[in-house]
């Protein structure tokens, strides 16, 4: 414990610094319009608020759709102790892309717009349908852990009832939304640069999202382990691993002859920012895809864990490329965040990761629920329920 | 019967008259500091562009089938059958996302402001219905700007090529551009020479990303019946496990 206090102490510290920068670029934000907080421009629209606070948080919170499709669609009940985690994570994010939607629109006070006024021909209009049942779904998900600990037996079981037609619909949105965010770039073939433009990009952002929703869980797991002092689903984890391993390299198989086909690898040769961005994100892939194929590294935590952290990495390079940087010798301007930009970006992440953890430990995220029948999960490696501080 | 507007270049004489036209037709202010700048941005709506002796102007083009007008959520902005496309500043929210689908990057914001709005030429839609020609066209005072009925000004523009085809590049930009638009070039020189945009794709860019959205009753039907199967299959397998399990 004494070694422990002051580490969190550093944190707080941190966490404290990046609110308050936060809310400085908020205030400039709100009295000082987009001009005032952003380094955005009519050639360039859009920024890191679009770029990672949407593309990425979307694409981060997919573990929700993935592991209740694994758990309760095809029925591995081996996974059962990570879906709530991915559950509140999905959550917690879609309401942080949220937030971050409200700096980056002009007229946050209309939001609802695409709600009542339609256009059934805009890709946005279709993924703001999707993300705002979604987020109901999700909700309706999440339900059960408030539930649960102040001990609301009937709305539980109400929520149990339509709990399959609600877990199908989550997944079948949540495919038409992640997908959708890769369609929103296809009206730009002139802009977008040919390393990433291509008309399978609803496709990439699909299967990607499945990936980078394995990922996540095994890296909040591994932080939620060290940060309650419980026993890590080591087994189970290492099987997620394997999964993530076939998901990345049917992706990147996919991204292979995408590019093979549309004869693109000769851009590869011509040393420009584009193309070191994109060995970057290729090598962030590749690497831990190859490393998972591993029994050793698979078994180990800490590579487990650097494994996930690289493919979620490599996966907010692909969507800052697609949402910014091969969009910048399309449009013909250079464009840089201005600090209050990622102030706001970091502030959003910070408060994600503290709900996540105020939440987690008042609430019964962690633990084996009593509720759920407990034989099915009976034979997993069950968890250690004790949880220190 | 969508008008449009025919540029000829080599008749322009820079002298900005359109410039000016435009912004009293928007209640904008204009000086010789804002005549200077040669973008179109949220205060200009036009601009006359130099390159070496020759013009070229900048405006909306209102294409034929607009990406700003498919890509808006909430339906703001409108191709009308008259040619304009025409923005609704009610139901605007500020995503942006016609600026960034525009491939001539025409539609400007108003940053600075409060409550912003998105401001572009709408070839003075409140005008033409009433049969006025643009505030553009009526201000130019060689014809270098016309109005006309579409396929009027295609005619016309092809008969001037004809009548003097060493003075003229044998081709009118605006027909094929991203499926056509309706604003019309004629130019001596190729028109990347005079600043217009030739690497646009000649298909309408509706159509890029529609390809994938037709497709969206089909999946989730399709997902529906597959994820309730697999769910049915694999849950009575479980079931059948636990049934099994109480009997031991």
């Amino acid at each position: 414990m004494t070694l422990r206090m002051p580490k969190l102490t550093v944190w707080r510290v941190i966490f404290a610094a990046i609110m308050l920068a936060g809310l400085y670029a908020t205030y400039l934000r709100v009295f000082y319009g987009l001009g005032g907080s952003t380094n955005l421009s009519d050639k360039f629209p859009w920024g890191l608020w679009i770029g990672f606070d949407v593309m990425c948080g979307v694409a981060l919170a997919a573990g929700g759709f993935t592991l209740v499709a694994i758990v309760h669609i095809f029925n591995i009940r081996t996974y059962h102790p990570v879906l709530r985690p991915a559950i509140l994570t999905a959550f917690l994010g879609y309401q942080l892309v949220v937030v971050g939607l409200l700096f980056d629109l002009g007229r946050p006070d209309r939001l609802w717009h695409p709600l009542v006024m339609w256009n059934p021909h805009s890709v946005m209009f279709e993924v703001a349908w999707c993300v705002t049942l979604y987020s109901i779904v999700l909700f309706l998900e999440f339900l059960p852990m408030v539930f649960e600990r102040f001990g609301f037996h009937r709305p539980l079981a109400w929520i149990h009832k339509i709990s399959v037609p609600l877990m199908i619909l989550g997944v079948l949105l949540s495919t038409l939304h992640q997908s959708s965010l890769g369609t929103l770039f296809l009206i730009v073939p002139e802009k977008e640069y040919p390393l990433w433009y291509t008309p399978l990009l609803p496709l990439l952002f699909y299967v990607s999202a499945i990936a980078v929703g394995l990922a996540m869980t095994i890296f909040e797991s591994w932080h939620s382990s060290r940060a309650f002092g419980r026993a890590l689903e080591l087994p189970l984890l290492a099987s997620l691993g394997r999964v993530l391993a076939v998901v990345m390299s049917v992706y990147l198989w996919i991204r292979f002859l995408d590019m093979a086909h549309r004869g693109v690898f000769g851009l590869l040769k011509i040393p420009r920012i584009e193309t070191w961005l994109f060995f970057l994100e290729i090598g962030l892939m590749v690497v831990p895809t190859i490393l998972l194929y591993r029994a050793k590294v698979r078994m180990r935590p800490g590579a487990l864990y650097s494994c996930a952290v690289m493919v979620v990495f490599s996966f907010i390079a692909n969507r800052l490329n697609v949402g910014i940087t091969g969009l910048e010798a399309g449009s013909g301007v250079h464009y840089i965040p201005k600090w209050s930009e990622a102030a706001v970006t970091l502030a959003i992440v910070a408060a994600g990761f503290a709900i996540f953890r105020v939440f987690a430990h008042y609430f019964p995220v962690f633990e084996a629920h009593s509720h759920e029948s407990s034989h099915e999960t009976a034979d997993s490696k069950e968890e250690d329920p004790v949880a220190v501080g | 019967m969508s008008k449009a507007i025919l540029y000829d270049s080599t008749l322009c004489i820079g002298c900005k008259s359109c410039e000016g036209a435009c912004a009293e037709r928007w209640g904008l202010p204009y000086n010789d500091k804002i005549a200077a700048e040669e973008n179109i941005s949220a205060h200009k709506l036009t601009t006359v562009e130099t390159h070496g002796d020759r013009f070229s102007r900048r405006l909306c083009m209102n294409c034929q089938q607009p990406a700003c007008v498919s890509v808006c959520p909430v339906g703001a902005l409108q191709k009308t059958s008259l040619g304009p496309v025409t923005y609704d500043q009610e139901k605007c929210m500020g995503c942006r996302y016609c600026m960034q689908a525009c491939p001539f990057q025409v539609p400007s914001y108003e940053w600075e402001a409060r409550l912003p709005r998105m401001r572009k030429c709408n070839m003075c839609y409140e005008r033409q219905v009433e049969g006025k020609v643009t505030a553009c066209s009526e201000a130019c005072p060689v014809g270098a700007t016309k109005t006309g009925n579409r396929d009027e000004l295609i005619a016309e523009a092809q008969q001037r090529i004809n009548d003097n085809p060493s003075q003229y590049n044998p081709k009118i930009y605006g027909i094929k551009e991203v499926g056509g638009t309706s604003v019309l070039f004629l130019s001596a020189v190729p028109f990347a020479q005079i600043g217009l945009r030739t690497n646009v794709p000649l298909e309408p860019l509706p159509d890029t990303t529609w390809r994938v959205l037709e497709l969206l009753p089909d999946v989730v039907s399709t997902g529906a019946v597959l994820l309730g199967g697999i769910w049915w299959v694999s849950n009575r397998r479980s079931e059948v496990e636990k049934a099994e399990g109480k009997r031991k």
